[in-house]
């Protein structure tokens, strides 16, 4: 059943998932030779779900992200350019080149950082979302996190707690099926990740989350309902990886047939082929798709053009002092 | 330092196969899990995947070799920034075919005398006429880890893609084909779980081994690691002690960033209850793998990634196992002692031989123990030198090197002609831009200037 989406809006989310496919190709391609260095872990394949849960935020609304975070900060309206120059590690960068792509932090779009670690993002969202019942601010904030995050701790703590607070986070799992090199569901028992979080409280509902007019209308309910002072809800977005864990990893220890499967259910293909039927030339999407690839060439040049950190940067920022070189309104 | 990529084995058990194709050439850009190459045994056949990243800078042994010794170099990994030519200096007259695998050598027959290397086994751990057999790291832990486990079936490996995988760094080759699932386990990503599970199969009577993809990811659970596992002994009034050893990468890898790269040797080091190893060579890599896993108490096992893919020389002795808690004199010396550990031994070793050009004759001490530290050998080498130079890639504060300065102080003090001084890395998170993280870890220049500094020649 096709959910019904506006012309524009889907066009959006076109443009969107197309920025994210070629800077996960750019970052690719970069790596393979050695331009960049690793870890990279790419989200190709899973453009559908930031694209339509980050549509759905207001500007004052947070998220955190995880190790393979680029589209959520893309998606969020991210500076393309700064990020490419992070992954170089220059000066500019989203976190003047001393976080690298499993560290990006941008506060001016609500950007609380991808993480390194898995399931680390979890209770960093529902202290930001305490934070902002304790103030009194309207934020929601969105938790972005992959089903391996699931047999881990904090998503248990992490959710007991929003529901026992009632506190406005989306929790959203990208259910890519592997856990780095282990497909999830030979580690993970029991009936499921929906299910995991309606028994802690935290009522749950999935989406095919390579459908991006799907992801959008689901996300716009339950960021509603969460704004609207319901408590936590959890997203379940199934999808699938198409790299492997990092950009060092081929993914050798996948069936083929598995991968290629998975590549011909493509969130931007399926996406184009509803703005056809909406009346959208193929020219008007391939047109999008080169100011895309234009965008991602000038940011690779500029960033392979750009210093270096300044060796005093090493010294930087240890301690807040005070006068943190990044500081920025919150 | 060209990487040598050996001929793997399909099984800890398999000593030879065919090479039968190559699917890559020389020049070709290497990125890990590439498949290289396939090779055959009479039983199977299995496709060879890089590890290493970097661009193939040789073929050793041409396709359809047939009878290709386990841990024979097959190819020469090149690093960003070598070339072919230099590719055969790590290990002149090296060349395919020329010189037996040490595998194949005949029984008996003595061993190519060997240049004092500097990664060698003591003198006193190794009779004098031993056979030696070329390995990386990698492959030593995992013979370590296989012998044990068909010693002792009551020793298990459990980790994140430590079986079906083989291991994140491929450390656990061929264990799951020869032992089963039910002794190499994947976890699920959890790593306080299978921490905590590890120590309760401890209690239970088992010998666990517990593989942390790196230390970094053993701060999820350093609780169940310190409150369970190092505690209970004491706590139990002796009635419970805890058999398991916690291993993985520690230290900085590359470009990774901060919380990927961090040397957690003092965290361990710092707790009773707790033994804390830290290798540089392969043999010793080896040795005391083997006598952790035997060893009663936990034992923190650090390893370090950058020297899985390192070759040294290992003793081809059946049991080889050397005892936890005693340093060894990696390069005598006799003006100013180098204590140093993992990877830094390198360092330090590359140090001492530019001090010698300067007339200076360090002795660099490789801890190898951290917990129990071996004081003795660190105070019999100030003895003689009066000079003392720490070296490790953690941070300053309250680390390995400041512990060691306060025991000098307590032990040595009257033999000590200069201060001791510290090298450590910086007093910061690990940046990730290249220029920030090399002035970031401990360079060779800087244990080279250390040394100068305590011996007045700076």
């Amino acid at each position: 059943m096709a959910t019904q989406i506006g012309r524009e809006r889907l066009l959006a989310h076109f443009r969107t998932m197309a920025r994210i496919r070629a800077f996960e190709e750019t970052a690719e391609r970069l790596y393979n030779e050695k331009r960049i260095p690793g870890f990279v872990h790419l989200s190709s394949g899973q453009e559908a779900i930031p694209a339509g849960v980050c549509a759905n935020l207001a500007a004052e609304d947070r998220l955190t992200s995880t190790h393979r975070g680029h589209g959520h900060t893309i998606a969020r309206g991210g500076d393309i350019q700064a990020m490419m120059l992070e992954l170089f590690g220059r000066q500019g960068g989203s976190c003047g080149g001393k976080g690298g792509s499993m560290h990006i932090a941008d506060m001016r779009i609500g950007m609380l950082g991808a993480n390194g670690v898995v399931a680390a993002g979890l209770p960093i969202a529902v202290g930001a979302a305490h934070a902002a019942k304790l103030a009194g601010e309207p934020r929601v904030v969105a938790c972005f996190f992959g089903d391996g995050a699931v047999n881990r701790g904090p998503f248990l703590e992490s959710l007991n707690w929003a529901a026992v607070h009632r506190l406005p986070v989306l929790f959203v799992c990208e259910d890519n099926r592997w856990s780095a090199t282990t497909p999830t569901r030979l580690t993970t028992a029991g009936p499921g990740i929906a299910a995991r979080a309606e028994a802690l409280g935290v009522p749950a509902c999935a989406v095919d989350g390579n459908d991006v007019a799907a992801v959008d209308h689901l996300a716009g309910e339950l960021v509603a309902s969460v704004r609207a002072g319901s408590g936590p809800r959890l997203l379940l977005a199934a999808t699938y990886r198409w790299s492997g864990h990092t950009s060092a990893d081929a993914g050798a220890y996948r069936d083929p047939a598995e991968v290629a499967r998975a590549k011909t259910d493509d969130p931007l293909r399926r996406a184009a082929q509803v703005l056809g039927g909406l009346g959208v030339a193929a020219a008007e999407l391939a047109a999008i798709e080169n100011d895309v690839a234009a965008e991602l060439a000038r940011a690779v040049e500029m960033a392979e053009r750009a210093p270096f950190p300044d060796p005093a940067a090493l010294y930087t920022d240890v301690q807040d002092i005070g006068a943190p070189t990044a500081r920025v309104p919150a | 330092m060209p990487i040598e990529i050996l001929m793997p084995a399909l099984s800890p058990t398999m000593t030879e196969g065919k090479l039968a194709k190559w699917n890559v050439k020389k020049g070709d850009a290497i990125s890990a899990g590439m498949v290289l190459a396939e090779i055959e045994t009479d039983k199977a056949t299995m496709e060879v995947e890089a590890v290493d990243e970097g661009v193939l800078g040789e073929i050793l042994v041409p396709a359809g070799t047939e009878n290709v010794a386990v841990n024979t170099p097959i190819a020469l990994l090149l690093e960003e920034g070598e070339d072919a030519s230099a590719a055969r200096s790590p290990k002149p007259g090296r060349t395919a075919g020329a010189a037996p695998p040490a595998a194949a050598r005949p029984q008996g027959a003595a061993p190519a005398p060997a240049a004092p290397a500097a990664g060698a086994p003591a003198e006193s751990e190794v009779p004098p006429g031993t056979a030696m057999r070329t390995m990386t790291v990698r492959e030593a832990l995992r013979d370590a880890m296989a012998e044990e486990m068909r010693r002792d079936p009551s020793v298990f490996l459990m980790g994140e893609e430590v079986a079906e995988y083989q291991g994140a760094y491929k450390v656990s080759q061929g264990l799951l084909d020869e032992f089963g699932a039910s002794r190499v386990i994947d976890t699920p990503i959890t790593e306080q779980g299978f921490a905590g599970l590890g120590v309760g199969a401890a209690f239970g009577g088992l010998r666990p081994i517990v593989e942390f993809m790196t230390m970094n990811f053993a701060m999820q659970a350093i609780d169940q690691i310190i409150n369970s596992a190092a505690k209970t002994l004491y706590m139990s009034g002796g009635q419970m002690g805890c058999p398991i050893v916690f291993r993985g990468p520690n230290g900085a890898a590359a470009r990774v960033a901060a919380q990927h790269s961090q040397c957690y040797a003092s965290w361990y080091a710092h707790c009773p209850g707790l033994k804390v190893v830290a290798p540089y060579s392969a043999a010793d890599a080896k040795g005391l793998l083997k006598a952790a896993i035997r060893d009663p108490n936990p034992v923190i096992f650090l390893e370090n990634e950058i020297l899985y893919g390192r070759s040294f020389e290992v003793p081809e002795i059946d049991d080889f196992v050397l005892p936890i808690g005693k340093a060894r004199i990696a390069r005598p010396g006799r003006d100013v002692t180098i204590v140093a550990f993992s990877i830094m031994v390198g360092h330090a070793l590359a140090a001492a031989e530019e001090l010698a050009k300067e007339g200076i004759e360090a002795e660099v001490i490789d801890l190898r123990s951290l917990r129990p530290l071996d004081l003795d050998t660190i105070v019999a080498s100030v003895q003689r030198t009066n000079r003392l130079v720490s070296v490790e890639e953690g941070w300053p504060a309250c680390g390995i090197g400041s512990e060691i300065a306060a025991l000098m102080m307590e032990h040595a003090f009257d033999h000590l002609d200069a201060p001791v001084l510290r090298v450590t890395g910086k007093d910061v998170p690990m940046p990730y831009a290249a220029n920030l993280e090399k002035l970031a870890l401990p360079q060779v220049a800087d244990v080279v200037a250390a040394a100068k500094t305590v011996c007045y020649r700076a």
